[in-house]
Formats: C-alpha cells, structure tokens, sequence
C-alpha cells in the first residue's frame, strides 16, 4: 500500500507554481504532501489573490489569483506545490466594493495578514524599530506544529485548588537583575520555574502572548520624551500566533517551539497555564485605524457595524468583534480550540468578555450561542474559562455572567469591598463575610470556583502601590493623568508615595501582608499579580499598559529587599494549600455536617460567636471547621481587624483541643508566621491580643 | 546552498563532520547522509564545529535521526555546537533530547587519524 495519494499532485501552473484545487478545511495554511494548503473565507469579496514574499523581502515574489473555480462557497482555497517553508511569507489580496454604509471595506491595493496564520512576521524581535515604509507589515508563515510533547498531558486541577499568578511574559524577566540568559523571553520564564515552585503557585495567567505590535501606540513620555509602547499587547493582530518579540529565537521564527518549551516545562512543574486573551477588539481601529486582515477581508461579518456602517466600540478601542456572528463564533472556538491541542493551554481568561454575549448590534442577549459553544465544546471540556465580566460600553456582569456551569469570573466586588475593608472603610464588614466564604450571594449554585478572588489585577495599582497612594499618577502615560482608573479605593498609610518613616513602611508592609493572608484563606479561587509577593512598585502608575521599562518589570532584587514579605506569601500559599477546608468546591452553608459541635463556617467577633456586623464594626473572625473536609481536620481561625487600635480577642473554645497561632501580622517578624509544626499556643489558650490593622491566623484540633 | 557531511570510522565511533546551514532546502540533504549512519554498531559522533547555524526544520532533521538512533541502539552525541545553535536548542527546547559532547577533542580522541 502506497503512502500517496491520487490528488497529491498538481493539475495546473499559475505564475510558475504548480497548483490544484485545495480543500475548504482547514482554514489557514496547512502543509499537505508536496505543498500547502490555502484557505481563506471572504463573503463580499470579488477575487482572491496569494501573495508570496521571499522573507523579509519588501516586494512580493509572485502573486498567485484564485482561479475561479477555486472557491467553494465564500472560502477560496488553492494548494500550492514546491514552496520553501522557512523562506516564504504569504498574505492574500482581496478586490471588492469599498461601500462602507453596506458594511464592505475591501482594497485591493492592502496585502491582508491571514487570520488563522500559525506564525507572523515583521515584529521578530521585540522593539527593534520597524520600518513604515514596507507596505505590508505582517506576514502570514507557516509553522512546523510537530513537537515532542513525550508525555505531556493537561494537569486537570481542581479550579478550586488553583493559586493563579498572573504575569507577563517580558515583564517578568526582563528586568537586569533578573539573571536569565534571555530575558523577557518565554525562555527567560521557563528558567525562573524553580521560583514560582519555590512560591507555591500552581497557575500563571499569561498577558496577551497571541501576536500584537509593541509599535501600535503613537504617544511619548513628557517627562522624559521616549517613545511609549503597547507593552501589555491587548491589541491582536494573529490569533492564532504566539508573539514572536516574546520569544529568544523569535528572529529565526522558531516562538512556536520556545513557546511549547515553556508550557511542557510548567506542567512538568505542576504549573497550569491560562492565556488572557482578547476576543472583544482587533488592532484593526475604527475607519481610521490601518487595514491588517479581518477589515479587508470581510469587515461586515467580523465586526459590529451601526446603521451608517461604522464601528460599534464596546471595548473602548475603536472596534468591537462581532463575536455571536456564526463566521466569527466558528472563528473563535477554532482558535481556543488551537491553542488547547497545540499549545497543551490549559485554560483562558477573557478580557472584557462582556462583549462576547453581545448580539450584531450590541444587545446583550440572554443565551449567547458563543458562551454556550465553549462551554461545551470537547476540546475545551475541561479547560478553565474566566471572565472578566464587564466591558468599556458598560455592561456589568459579575454574578450573572452566562455561565453554563462552566465559566468562572473575575470577581471584581471581591476586589472592591476586600480594598475597603483594608484602608477601613466603615460598613464592609458585612459583605466581606460573603466575599471571603466565597460568594455565595454571586455564586450560589455555581460554586466558589466560579468566583476569582482578587485584590490586585495588571489594571490598576500593584499591592504596594494600593497600600502608598491615594492617587493614581499616570503622567508618564502622556495623556495628563486622565487614563486609568480613578476609583482605586486605595490609601497610602500616611503619605504619598517612597518614603523613609520607619511607622508608615511598617504600615504598608503590614497592610500587604493583611491582605494576602485574607485573600489566600478566602474560599474562591485566588489570582496574585506577579511582583506582589515581594512588594513591586510601579511608582503609583495604574494602568502601566505602554511603559516598557523598570515601571512595569519586575526588579528581582526585591526578592532579597522584601524577604520579609515574601516569606509570608510563601508561607500562606502553603497554609491554602494545607487546609483543604479553604478550597471546598461547595459553599459553607454555615452548617454542622461533621457533628462534631462545629458549623462548616462560623462568625465571630471580640466574643466568640458573637461577631458585630453593625456600619461602625471593622472587626470580623471567620472560624472553618475542618472536620468538614476531606483530607483535614484541623479548623482554621482568621481575625481580621481594620480598625485602628487593637483589641483582646476571646477565641471560641474547641472540645478537647488547643488553638496554635500560624500567623499574627501584627507581631514582628520571624513571629509573624510560623513554619507548619511549629505554631505557638497564645498565652492564654482562649485570648489574643489582636493588633491595630492586622490579620490573625490560628489552627486548632480538636483531639 | 550545499552542506558537505564527510565521515570517518574507529574503534566503533563514526565521527560525521557538517559543513554549512541545516536549513530547510538543506536539511533533507544531510539527512540523507547521516541516517544510513545510525544502525551500526557503537555510537554515533555529529561534528557542529562548522555549523554556523540551524534552522527549525534542521532541529527536526536532528530529533527524527535521534529517534531513529534510538531505536536502533545507536549512541547519538552532537559536538562542536556554536553558542548560538547552542542557545536556539536550549530555548526551544531540543537540547534535552540530545547528548551534548563539551569537549569534541576528548570525545574524537579514539577516532584521530
């Protein structure tokens, strides 16, 4: 039996090229024996054409038209025989009418980047300045997709035992102190592995990493007039595409392989990975903005036009995807889909995913096909799927984002009472109760594994910053101060920014340790910003999207500076990971399933049982019962108190047992945390003095 | 564009010397060359000394004749590697596949002339 097959051979020759007629599916470019597939849809356009660049070429080396007979339905299709896969470069020139009122945007004289392109060029190597005056910016290439995952399989964690650390690819080891060999790289990530295991994280959320140019913004700094950049990449232009100005080997195309080195050497850590991805705009702009694919291919069907045939911008950046469009849903899944099967991901998280229950004309409908097409569709089964559920048009979705039981949130109330429940707000103690038992207000029913807790996003203030500004002060940014968000429920301990008093660094340090030790006992799923476990600082810059330098970079001789700091993050990471009663997959319902005496969770205040929800209380202790999870038995005490004196707190009595102290905030370090087996008893076993603004952790048995 | 593979043979080491960019047009070439190497007896010793570069398609080459070897219980060891093609491998990860020689004159010691 002969491995060939009866159409593996040309039938025809156009501009030298040997060709046939390709097949529909897939779409892209796909290497087929002897040659490569092209497919590409396009309802509105007229003619079809294949342009061939020789790499790095200006000018194209041959351009191949679609013969018409070469086009099934809208999809135009052609295999091309004898092509060097390393040297070419393709994009696709498509005629038809420029009639914007009807939706159509077509010009022939664009050469479009193909939307499923595995790899694009023009942007190989991050920040070499590119030069405008090529027409063509972005080229389509082919990607070698064999690699040798040996046994790699998805780590299928429980999303209630995730600890998410969210971070950026070049941000994270691009800083000089960081001591990689790449730095900013995926390889510069794949050498601090050792680093995130060392934390206890077991899930990074990568910033954009599907390709965008670094080039798109226009803006400089007035302080010291450099050019500012698009640094955190919500801006695509190839979905299907790893960023190549991310990778070390970037210039010699190879992102796709250094990419895949990077999440096989993760999951042999135990370390998930989840892609934020941005499906609610493109870097296409309004009718302004630069034709690069989707606009010159099908405009009508990829974006959400109005009445008169301009952009629609939920999203706050000129255009807004057309996301619940038949074409555009079917785009979508086959792009998540890609990147699960090659790229072994083991989850996303979407950015403003609002938009993406939005029908063509913006309304928010009430079963959006798209959201329920990846809720079940079998690659992405057992994926995680987050959103951020909100978009720029103001649709506001936290606790009832369609969700099929499938889609976890972003839980921005978290983040907002968590925030002013710490600089002491008055009246938070009530919905705090809520958001550390993991929402069951939001959630009920869904699970708190539906609920990311945070306190600290990229958006807005690092955890050091929430904790030294009042202020947002984004002057850098080159738009006066006015970008970014003004309700950061922030306060800055006593003063505005650096200082050297000994009472307010202390303050701060206390503040950030206060709230990782609540965020990581919270029942829900935990997300830190990367930096935050050693107290990054973007000198009260809230929204550092364009700041490609030591603002946004972790600087790792914060790992020595913040050693305090990054003890207790450590330490707290593996105090969630211990006690399986912080991660239950069900709400507590305030219930004695165990019959020892002990409801699952229960509320205290000074006195035990007796916890004060008045406006004017800013003390709340929380108790879990452990007896009512597997694999414990230990119950865990947390005391938050707020409030700026202290006070003597009666621990509710255990049968028989002893309450240990695991972490006081309020006590100077080593004190402040305990390595597990060692935990004091307080001086008396059924009182502690409670700190002003401090955190209080006791485990207790009850044997 | 050519790459010149000249080989040579003691003690049960073949030593195969590359010459010029495994590329995509080249790589087939030197695949050609060096697999009917792989099936012999003890081991098999690539010279990089004179590869200046390697492409994606050229990492493949190298991992399918690894493969290969490895069913056929021939010893695969690269020397002579380039800091760059070094670096490429090790950031894509290839280079964990490979027995890497750091020392090319030690290992090639039996086989001189």
């Amino acid at each position: 039996m002969t491995a060939e097959r009866i159409d593996d051979f040309p039938t025809r020759q156009i501009a030298g090229y040997r060709v046939r007629r390709g097949r529909p599916f897939p779409h892209g470019a796909t290497l087929v024996p002897g040659g490569v597939n092209f497919s590409v849809f396009s309802d509105g356009a007229t003619a079809m054409t294949l342009v061939l660049f020789e790499r790095g070429a200006a000018e194209p080396m041959q351009e191949l038209p679609f013969p018409p007979g070469y086009r099934i339905g809208s999809v135009f299709t052609m295999t091309v025989f004898g092509l060097d896969l390393e040297s070419l470069e393709y994009g696709f020139r498509a005629d038809g009418p420029f009639d914007p009122v009807r939706g159509d945007r077509f010009d022939r004289n664009a050469i479009l980047a193909d939307p499923h392109a595995l790899l694009l060029s023009g942007r190989d190597t991050w920040g070499v300045p590119p030069d405008w005056s090529r027409p063509y910016q972005y080229r389509s290439m082919i990607a070698l997709e064999d690699f040798d995952w040996q046994d790699d399989a998805p780590l299928r964690t429980p999303t209630e035992d995730l600890v998410i650390y969210e971070t950026h690819v070049r941000g994270f080891t691009r800083h000089p102190s960081s001591g990689v060999p790449a730095p900013g790289t995926y390889a510069g990530l794949r050498a601090k592995i050792p680093y995130l295991r060392e934390l206890g994280i077991n899930c990074v959320e990568l910033m954009p990493i599907f390709e965008f140019d670094e080039f798109d913004n226009g803006r400089v700094n007035p302080g010291t007039g450099e050019r500012l950049h698009n640094y955190w990449g919500y801006n695509t232009i190839g979905f299907f595409a790893p960023k190549a100005g991310y990778a070390a080997t970037g210039a010699y195309g190879m992102q796709a392989d250094e990419f895949k080195a990077l999440v096989k050497d993760l999951h042999k850590a135990g370390i998930e990975v989840l892609l934020d991805v941005v499906f609610n705009h493109t870097a296409e702009g309004n009718e302004h903005g630069p034709t690069i694919s989707f606009k010159g291919l099908d405009n009508a069907t990829y974006y959400m036009l109005t009445p008169e045939g301009y952009y629609y911008n939920f999203s706050g950046t000129g255009n807004t995807v057309n996301c619940n469009h038949p074409v555009v849903r079917d785009f979508v899944l086959t792009c998540l889909r890609h990147w699960v099967a090659e790229y072994h991901v083991d989850g996303f998280r979407f950015d403003l995913a609002a938009i993406l229950d939005r029908g063509p004309d913006g309304t928010p409908l009430p079963n959006p096909p798209l959201l329920e097409q990846l809720a079940y569709d079998p690659i992405l089964r057992h994926t995680k799927l987050i959103a951020e559920a909100w978009d720029a048009g103001g649709l506001y979705q936290v606790g009832h984002f369609p969700n099929y039981g499938r889609w976890s949130e972003w839980n921005g109330k978290y983040r907002d009472v968590l925030r002013r429940f710490l600089k002491g707000d008055e009246g938070t103690v009530g919905e705090l109760a809520a958001r550390v038992a993991g929402s069951p207000d939001l959630y009920g029913g869904r699970g708190p594994a539906a609920s990311v807790n945070f306190i600290t996003a990229h958006d807005g203030f690092t955890l050091n910053d929430l904790v030294s500004y009042n202020d947002k002060h984004n002057e850098a940014n080159g738009e006066g101060n006015a970008d970014g968000a003004n309700d950061n429920n922030s306060w800055n301990c006593g003063v505005e920014g650096p200082t050297s008093d000994p009472e307010v660094n202390a303050l701060r340090l206390r503040q950030m340790k206060n709230a990782l030790a609540i965020l990581l006992v919270s029942q829900g799923v935990p997300m830190l910003l990367a930096g935050d476990e050693a107290g990054r600082t973007q000198l009260g810059n809230n929204n550092t999207y364009c700041q490609d330098n030591e603002l946004s970079w972790f600087d790792w001789t914060l790992v020595d500076t913040s050693a305090e700091l990054l003890r207790f993050a450590r330490q707290m990471i593996g105090f969630r990971h211990a006690h399986p009663i912080l991660r239950e997959a069900r709400h507590p319902l305030g219930v004695d399933f165990s019959g020892v005496g002990l409801p699952d969770v229960s509320w205290h205040g000074v006195r035990p049982w007796e916890p004060d929800w008045s406006p004017g209380s800013r003390l709340l202790a929380m108790m879990r019962c452990g007896r009512n999870a597997a694999g414990t038995k230990d119950h865990v005490y947390v005391a938050m108190n707020s409030h700026w004196e202290g006070h003597d707190l009666e621990l509710p009595e255990l049968s028989g047992g002893v309450w240990r102290i695991f972490a006081d905030t309020g006590a100077a370090a080593p004190y402040d945390i305990h390595e597990p087996g060692t935990e004091p008893m307080p001086g008396h076993p059924r009182r502690h003095h409670i700190a002003p603004r401090s955190v209080v952790i006791l485990t207790g048995s009850d044997d | 564009m050519t790459v010149n593979v000249s080989t040579r043979t003691a003690d049960g080491v073949t030593v195969a010397r590359v010459e010029g960019e495994i590329t995509s047009t080249t790589a087939p070439g030197v695949q050609d060359r060096l697999l009917p190497l792989v099936g012999g007896s003890g081991r098999l010793l690539i010279d990089f000394s004179a590869v200046p570069y390697v492409s994606s398609a050229g990492l493949r080459m190298l991992l399918i004749l690894y493969r290969r070897a490895e069913q056929a219980q021939t010893g695969v060891v690269l020397g002579g590697l380039s800091e760059e093609v070094r670096f490429v491998m090790s950031a894509t990860g290839f280079l964990g596949f490979f027995e890497i020689a750091d020392d090319l004159g030690s290992e090639m010691g039996s086989v001189r002339p």
